[in-house]
């Protein structure tokens, strides 16, 4: 069919709404509560548009289906004039201190000001003064700045299926919140943080630790080290205007040292260890028959949830730590000896993609003698911030690499931090020890019956295993219901908490979204292949460790450093 | 309270959405809709808590907190506005000593906003409990008030 959109003639087939067309010939029709497939209410009023001819009128233009012969003006004075003043009617109850806001230059009510030719809003709206949620060691929720666009709770309820922010109230007091208006430490949150990606504005953040960073590189009675996640050194460059995925690993070294911490290790060295730990329990499970499926358990947002949700599983999760929580033991054990501290004197801080490992840091499960093994957990954007506070050069920096011994690593280690590569790594452990044969890439297809998940047989010398893999935690529920429900059996399931796996974590940049999500994977990938060790079990240190300091796979030694156990939660 | 929610949830299953109706009935049965309520309608319907809290606390004629025995609702639609509404409410703060949403000492009356009651011909209108009084004049608010 035809359609006519500001007198231009374009091609359009029923079913495809006004936004999509407009957006296919190059009219951009600017948005706010609107997020694809994922909240499509249209309570904001921005993107409408006007319809000539017949009944006309102003429609929205994502609900707005085409129709043989319709007339659509996108950029009329009145379109415009219609959508600033909707705009107007929700700046006249935000705080608008953009100056010391968080998320200015990324926010989408400060970008569509500009784009809408704002010049300060008609209306000073009556407010009601919110209090701050500072309930968790994740994420701060500002109640003052929402727009009430329900783009959290889509995606808390719809892709996570967590189900804690609801709109509450009506009118004016609304509030987008869990029920009773609670604080997130008292319902069943996992912390993943993807409604902070949702949020367009500053009413989701991160418990942001930065002053507590400089405190301790300040303090010249610590010895600070730093380790850094996989799926950081991917993303890292897009605060500083590189395209996603690009690889930063060594520029990030050097930058972190002139930050000032004392050494600057990677939290790939033990990913690999985590690798060989939680390939040895699959194999132990393999020979004991049981208990299936093992879950993985690097991903601290899942955990919380499996622990809130599907609390019939705890047996089945893996008992390793996550690599972030290895690193933090071994900080303060193997590698405080080789330098002679103690545990008080060091301080390990992590940048991590995820706003749940500030919370993982925190758990009574990880402390040893009263005190955290991660002291101070960092996100992506925390470290970004920090950069741009001392005025470092990030993009003309000259490379550096970790230093010894924590920051030694393999190909299997850097896929951690994409779905599948947790998966992966382990297999190419697992296969090479039962077969003597190098495993030849993992073939995942999406699994019957279970879209978002995906899974693969493996012949392994005397039987076959089945394994799947799923992030985002609305789908990983779908596998566990199935698996419940005697409908999927499986041997090893990978899940990660945020969709597309740590790429996607909640501590990214922003915007972080599918597409983007995609490039920080695709990078990881190219990490590992420019890397001539790709194996976690060849990796040298980590066999020195296990020699000198560990006293073999799966010993008691190793167990009481790097496994834990979980807790029940409330629903 | 179990039996009673559980009760009432079974004369509902042949209904496709029946949350609200369900509510209103728990409410009359147990007085106001607490957390602990709420989590068991919530359970017993599987749907997410969050969910049944938003809908309890969208519609002002569902109480998510302890009230007074009578509650006392002053219509804020604007047919209502227009003719005086806003003058009832102060007169009932002053009267009750309390303010939106909250319960006089005695426990006797609770103040509350509702929108339109469907009366505007008699505006500006309140409603304690479930009747309604329309054509308000402070003179008449104090008769009404003594009634309870
Ligand atoms: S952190 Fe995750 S689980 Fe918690 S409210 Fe946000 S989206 Fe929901
Ligand atoms: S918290 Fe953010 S995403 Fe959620 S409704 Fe408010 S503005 Fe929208
Ligand atoms: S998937 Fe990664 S970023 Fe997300 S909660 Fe898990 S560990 Fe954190
Ligand atoms: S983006 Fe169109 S109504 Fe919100
Ligand atoms: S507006 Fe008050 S009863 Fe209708």
């Amino acid at each position: 069919m035809k359609v006519k959109i500001n007198g231009e003639e374009l091609e359009a087939t029923a079913g495809q709404t006004v936004l999509e067309v407009a957006k296919k010939a190059g009219i951009e029709i600017p948005t706010l509560c609107y997020l694809k497939d994922k909240n499509e209410i249209g309570v904001c009023r921005i993107c409408m548009v006007k319809v000539e001819g017949g009944g006309g009128g102003y429609e929205p233009a994502f609900v707005l289906q085409v129709s043989d012969g319709l007339e659509i003006e996108t950029n009329t004075p009145e379109v415009r004039e219609l959508r600033r003043l909707n705009l107007e009617l929700i700046l006249a109850n935000h705080p608008q201190d953009c100056l010391s806001c968080e998320r200015s230059l990324n926010c989408e009510l400060q970008g569509l000001s500009k784009e809408l030719g704002v010049d300060g809003s008609r209306f000073a709206g009556k407010r009601i003064e919110h209090q701050l949620d500072e309930s968790t060691p994740s994420l701060i929720r500002d109640p003052n700045k929402c727009v009430k666009c329900r783009r959290c709770v889509s995606v808390c309820n719809d892709s996570q299926g967590v189900k804690v922010l609801f709109p509450n109230n009506r009118g004016f007091e609304t509030l987008i919140a869990p029920f009773f208006n609670k604080d997130l430490d008292e319902v069943a949150c996992s912390l993943c943080g993807q409604c902070l990606h949702a949020c367009p504005v500053a009413a989701i953040k991160e418990n942001d630790a930065i002053d507590n960073v400089w405190e301790a590189l300040n303090d010249d009675n610590q010895h600070v080290v730093v380790q850094i996640a996989p799926a950081v050194r991917v993303s890292i460059g897009e605060e500083f205007g590189v395209e996603p995925g690009t690889p930063m690993t060594n520029k990030l070294v050097t930058a972190c040292r002139k930050l000032g911490f004392d050494k600057v290790f990677d939290t790939d060295f033990t990913a690999d260890l985590t690798i060989m730990e939680e390939g040895h329990e699959l194999l132990s499970r393999l020979k004991e028959g049981g208990p299936f499926p093992l879950l993985t358990s690097c991903s601290p947002g899942w955990i919380k949830y499996v622990e809130h949700f599907h609390n019939d599983f705890l047996p089945n999760l893996s008992s390793c730590k996550s690599p972030q929580q290895m690193f933090g033991a071994l900080a303060k054990s193997y590698y405080a000896d080789i330098e002679n501290l103690s545990r008080e004197e060091i301080t390990v801080v992590s940048v991590m993609p995820c706003t749940a490992k500030k919370f993982e840091a925190t758990r009574e499960e990880m402390m040893k003698d009263g005190s955290q093994d991660v002291d101070l957990v960092l996100t992506t954007r925390e470290l970004a911030r920090m950069l741009k506070m001392t005025g470092v050069d990030f993009l003309n920096l000259s490379g550096s690499d970790f230093d010894d011994p924590l920051g030694i690593s393999t190909g299997a280690a850097d896929i951690f931090g994409v779905t599948g590569g947790v998966m992966e790594a382990a297999l190419r452990t697992v296969y090479e020890k039962l077969t003597g044969e190098e495993l030849s890439g993992l073939r995942l297809t999406e699994a019957k019956g279970l879209t978002g998940v995906r899974e693969a047989k493996i012949e392994l010398s005397n039987q076959t295993i089945k394994v799947a893999v799923v992030s985002g935690l609305g789908n990983a529920s779908k596998v566990l219901e199935a698996v419940k429900r005697g409908e999927k059996e499986y041997h090893f399931i990978e899940a990660m908490a945020c969709p597309g796996g740590c790429v996607g974590g909640g501590g990214q940049p922003i915007p972080t979204n599918e597409e983007i999500v995609m490039k920080r994977g695709q990078g990881l990938y190219n990490i590992n292949n420019s890397k001539s060790l790709r194996k976690s079990h060849e990796n040298p240190v980590i066999q020195e460790l296990y020699e000198e300091y560990l006293e073999g796979v799966g010993n008691k030694k190793a167990h009481q450093l790097l496994h834990t156990t979980y807790q029940k939660r409330a629903k | 309270m179990e039996a009673v929610i559980k009760e009432i949830i079974v004369g509902y299953e042949s209904e496709k959405t029946p949350l609200i109706s369900i509510l209103h009935r728990v409410q009359d049965k147990l007085g106001y809709l607490s957390e602990e309520v709420l989590k068991l309608v919530a359970k017993y319907l599987d749907l997410p808590l969050s969910k049944v809290y938003g809908v309890a606390s969208f519609y002002t004629l569902l109480d998510t907190e302890e009230k007074g025995e009578n509650i006392v609702r002053v219509c804020e639609s604007a047919p209502c506005h227009v003719k005086g509404s806003m003058n009832v409410l102060t007169e009932l703060k002053s009267e009750l000593g309390i303010d939106i949403g909250e319960t006089t000492k005695d426990n006797k009356f609770s103040l509350e906003l509702t929108s339109c009651l469907g009366v505007c011909g008699v505006a500006p209108a309140i409603m304690v409990n479930d009747q309604v009084y329309g054509n308000l004049t402070a003179k008449k608010l104090e008769e009404i008030l003594e009634k309870y």
